[in-house]
């Protein structure tokens, strides 16, 4: 091929690779334009949906969504590290009054690797729920810490920390029972459950020493950082 | 129309992806947790390949050789991503547990495969058969190893099929109280039942073919 032929080949080729390109890419917005919708709102759907779990929808009556502080990383008491994305914390009302703090948290050390929870703390400083959002433990071994996983559908593993703050059970004695605490653990697969436990324990300790703070925060402004 | 037959034929039993090709099989062991998902993947690469298939074959006069495969790429990820926004939007639960198997279908390599090795070569129509045929082998596969892992695994099956159609129920196949066998789920059941399915396919062929060399001569000396 002489040098000018060769030269015309490729910008032919070049663009017919526009062509389908272009074409291919407005299939795909069109497609995105037309589900966008849907998948919004199933997402925020879906956020409810969590968020109901921990906390019944008959607790509150604001906007829960939209009444967000931002909780940046790191941050030790909700097992952030610096790497994490940050958090929302939503903050549940009835009247205008603080109900509720709806927030996740991560407990680093489970078996196979973080467990991400979803804990809703009442304005009396009790647990109302925690539910287990993300987690890579052992299928049918240390996956019972999810109550969709758990046998014991009647009262799952997960729901002994209902209704439980630091006036039922002392911080010490936040452990489980293999560890001298307070908190069942099924026989085999203790590493799951202890790295939930103590995960709760300190994200309601935070909870707690920072509730005024917390519940006060213009919403949709972030947590400063704590100085020491 | 034989024709068509004999794709149907090569897609599903001679050349079938999962149990005589061996390709695609990141999807097919990591997702054959259970029936219900496995299927669902399936059919997402059912629909996938015979687009796929069927829109190279049309447009095929128009791709130069040279850059055929940047263009089979874009056409490929294009529809998978149709796919993986439909699915988000309309079965947004199952989407969920498909995760990111859903856009990993645009390097499964069965697909790019048949586009390259069929569709560049055949009318549209054929194509598109073919295409689907090969994802339907695949989701015979992984429906037979899903199936299978979710029953010896949790005696259970069908189990999530009210992520597709509501108020549809799983099966108790086995006692409720049966305990469970842990490895089926698990990565390595995945490669145990598949090594049997494979022996079996392979000692049903070779069944065959031991009857058809029996018959054979008996006919000839009729």
């Amino acid at each position: 091929m002489t040098e000018p032929a060769a030269l015309n080949a490729s910008l032919r080729n070049a663009a017919i690779l526009t062509v389908f390109a272009v074409l291919f890419t407005t299939l795909m917005a069109v497609t995105y334009r037309a589900t966008r919708p849907v998948i919004e709102a199933s997402a925020e759907q879906e956020k409810l949906k969590l968020v109901n779990e921990v906390l019944p929808a008959e607790r509150y009556d604001n906007a829960l969504l939209a009444d967000w502080i931002v909780i940046a990383p790191p941050h030790a008491g909700l097992g952030l590290s610096a790497q994490d994305e940050p958090l929302r914390l939503f903050r549940a009302r009835t009247a205008g009054a603080p109900a509720a703090l709806v927030f996740e948290a991560v407990a680093p050390d489970g078996y196979g690797g973080r467990i991400r929870l979803l804990l809703a703390v009442g304005a009396d400083d009790r647990l109302l729920g925690v539910r287990v959002v993300g987690h890579k433990e052992t299928p049918g071994l240390g996956d019972y810490i999810d109550p969709k996983k758990d046998r014991n559908k009647a009262s799952p593993w997960i729901s002994q920390f209902d209704a439980k703050g630091f006036g039922e059970v002392a911080a010490a004695d936040w452990k489980v029972k293999k560890d001298g605490g307070r908190f069942d653990a099924r026989a085999g697969a203790t590493i799951s459950a202890r790295a939930v436990t103590h995960a709760v324990r300190r994200a309601l300790q935070f909870a707690v020493d920072q509730r005024d703070k917390l519940y006060s925060l213009p919403a949709q402004s972030a947590l400063q950082k704590e100085t020491p | 129309m034989s024709a068509f037959r004999e794709i149907a034929r090569n897609g599903i039993w001679k050349q079938n992806t999962g149990l005589v090709q061996l390709l695609g099989l990141c999807p097919l062991l990591a997702v054959s947790t259970g029936f219900v998902n496995g299927v669902s993947l399936a059919l997402a690469t059912v629909f996938v390949m015979a687009m796929a298939s069927g829109v190279v074959a049309s447009v095929r006069g128009f791709i130069p050789h040279e850059i055929r495969i940047p263009v089979f790429i874009l056409i490929i990820a294009s529809l998978v991503t149709v796919v993986d926004l439909a699915m988000n939007a309309w079965l947004h639960e199952l989407y969920l547990v498909l995760g990111i198997f859903i856009p990993l279908i645009v390097v499964n390599c069965i697909v790019l495969a048949r586009v390259e090795a069929f569709a560049a070569k055949n009318t549209p129509l054929a194509a598109a058969w073919d295409g689907a045929m090969m994802g339907v082998g695949l989701m015979v596969a992984i429906a037979v190893l899903g199936g299978l892992r979710e029953l010896i695994g949790s005696g259970t099956l069908f189990a999530g099929i009210e992520m597709v159609i509501p108020g549809a129920q799983a099966l108790q196949l086995l006692p409720a109280d049966y305990p469970g066998f842990l490895v089926a789920i698990l990565p390595p059941g995945a490669f145990i039942v598949l090594g049997f399915m494979i022996a079996g396919r392979n000692w049903l062929d070779a069944r065959a073919e031991r009857r058809a060399r029996l018959a054979a001569p008996a006919q000839a000396s009729v």
